[in-house]
């Protein structure tokens, strides 16, 4: 590895993650004297549009809604030791988290820091829609969009900190782009090195889903045991000039760094390794090593990357009806039979109006399908605490609702000893996405305070 | 004589699930190199398709990763229509990693003492 390396600390993976994440990692950074920057991931597929609904009840939101959770704790010792800090957390309101984090650093007594605003990436606007509804033809529902977004790259993030912003608040951007961009600028490699803009990509993909890099979505007893999982750290990447990398956690924290959870990681979500495509550059890992050199270190090289695609993708999201989810539990003898007894006389009782799916908690749910082909084929077993869950879908909520009462009505007209009715009927959102072609999705930065 | 044991493929190599949209990608990835050749051999599309049958999946693709002794599994249509759609509480299909290491391969008698989990008698 080169002399000259840059650290780059993940914050986040969602939504709601842990509070006390980016605090062992900003020490972390703070303590190795290099250069450094600090992320946050927060969107997931429907988070913006959830946002998008946040902003027209409340234009003062729609960005994330723990913002002050996660990045206070921080805020000033990243300001002090300027560690950039960059994250999509503005979702479906940007200038609301800048401005938010501007109001954040006075409360702390700091000067107001220098803060970008990525933009381009919503499209929900008119000036998209003739596009979209070429794209998607009858996928488009006009009425019920609710938020359309493109994945803009890494280029303006690092435009943002190569003019000097402190903090680089995003919307829709593609997820490792926010470690691209900060290498980008750090490095000052040329836009068009598609080798390194392969590998930066690679390590924002593992780095972008926090602690599952670390030994998160990874613990099985006996198999592959993790220590102190309850303060699992949360990963850091040291790249050198070539863009190779090594993988690395804060130090007194849980967790672990191995081959094992790296190779997991780095494969988590893809489709063809030797072709996964993001805006930023097409990466290739179909000849990478992935090699331990020490206490919770990994290496990862031989990471190539091949010239970015000629379309950007576009998700839009449409209100998608209702969910119905209803449960009843049956326990001690014959409880799996009772349980089975309960979900026919829901099924005979509601016919053709929904559809239904049957689980049976305890004995068989996950693994099982939709349309209760396993289910049929696993003979009664001797259950003897099962939850009993059904679940349906409509558009229409009343019609959805019709399912939750049947099975409240499961209390006292359905087998002896059902307990503990819980039911929930949730607003669903459906994704789409198309591919148009980059070129109609300029992307820039406003440097806002 | 090379006598051969039956075993759950949680013994040789472990998995992660992801998905996009109606597709699963479950990865495969053996705990010793030497195990490596058993999963080229042994989990192939055809026995993957074979163990997933009962969600009747679409196109199967097998991505191999010999230098890092593994393979990337892209599983199509078997997600229920995934996050949009699926009634299933685990609507990412996050299990279905758990589902595929039950999948049974055969290996080496002699590589008992190698195999992963706790040691048998």
């Amino acid at each position: 590895m080169h002399k000259n390396t840059f650290l780059i600390g993940a914050a986040s993976a969602f939504s709601g993650d842990r509070q006390d994440a980016a605090g062992p990692v900003v020490d972390s950074l703070i303590a190795s004297g290099k250069p450094s920057a600090l992320i946050y991931e927060t969107l997931a597929e429907r988070t913006l549009a959830l946002a998008q609904i946040a902003r027209r009840n409340d234009p003062n939101s729609g960005f994330d809604p723990w913002l002050e959770d996660i990045v206070g704790p921080v805020l000033k010792r990243c300001l002090e030791n300027r560690i950039t800090i960059i994250g999509n957390f503005g979702a479906a309101n940007p200038l609301g988290a800048a401005s938010r984090l501007r109001m954040m650093a006075l409360k702390l007594g700091l000067e107001a820091p220098r803060i970008a605003v990525i933009e381009g990436d919503d499209v929900s606007g008119p000036g998209y829609r003739e596009y979209l509804k070429t794209a998607l033809g009858n996928k488009l529902d006009e009425e019920s969009v609710v938020s359309a977004n493109v994945y803009i790259g890494a280029d303006s993030i690092a435009d943002a900190i190569l003019a000097g912003a402190q903090i680089v608040v995003a919307g829709r951007v593609s997820d490792p782009a926010l470690t691209v961009g900060p290498l980008l600028a750090h490095f000052k490699w040329s836009r068009d090195d598609w080798s390194r803009r392969g590998k930066a990509v690679m390590i924002g993909h593992v780095l972008e889903c926090g602690c599952q890099a670390t030994g998160g979505y990874f613990a099985d007893p006996g198999y592959k045991d993790v220590p102190d999982l309850a303060h699992v750290g949360f990963p850091i990447a040291e790249v050198d000039e070539n863009g190779d990398c090594i993988f690395t956690k804060p130090v007194g924290t849980g967790g672990l760094v191995v081959p094992a959870s790296i190779k997991e990681q780095l494969l988590y979500e893809l489709d063809d390794p030797a072709s996964y495509i993001t805006p930023d550059a097409v990466a290739d890992i179909s000849e990478c090593t992935i090699e331990s050199i020490g206490l919770d270190q990994v290496a990862m090289k031989n990471v190539k990357g091949k010239p970015w695609p000629a379309t950007l993708k576009v998700l839009v999201c449409h209100e998608g009806g209702w969910l119905a989810e209803a449960e009843i539990s049956y326990a001690g003898p014959r409880a799996e039979s009772r349980a089975r007894l309960a979900a026919a006389i829901v099924r005979e009782r509601i016919g053709n109006l929904l559809p239904l799916r049957i689980d049976l908690i305890g004995a068989l749910s996950l693994h099982a399908d939709d349309a209760g082909e396993m289910l049929a084929h696993t003979p009664l077993g001797d259950g003897r605490d099962i939850r009993l869950r059904i679940s349906s879908k409509h558009d229409d909520r009343s019609k959805a609702d019709l399912l939750n009462r049947e099975v409240m009505a499961l209390y006292t007209c359905g087998p002896a000893g059902g307990g503990g009715v819980r039911t929930s009927l949730k607003p669903r959102l459906s994704t789409t996405a198309c591919f148009l072609p980059r070129e109609l999705f300029p992307s820039s930065f406003s440097i806002v305070v | 004589m090379n006598k051969l044991i039956e075993i759950p493929l949680y013994r040789i190599a472990h998995c992660r699930a992801g998905d996009k949209g109606d597709r699963s990608n479950i990865s495969v990835i053996a705990w010793r190199p030497e195990f490596y050749t058993v999963l080229v051999n042994q989990v192939t599309i055809e026995s993957v398709r074979l163990h997933f049958s009962f969600r009747n999946p679409g196109k199967i693709t097998r991505y191999l990763l010999p230098n890092i002794h593994a393979m990337n599994l892209v599983i199509d249509e078997v997600l229920d229509g995934g996050v949009n759609q699926a009634l299933n509480l685990d609507s990412h299909g996050k299990a279905l990693s758990y589902w595929l290491l039950d999948m049974n391969v055969s290996t080496p008698a002699e590589w008992k003492p190698l195999l992963a989990g706790p040691v048998e008698e």
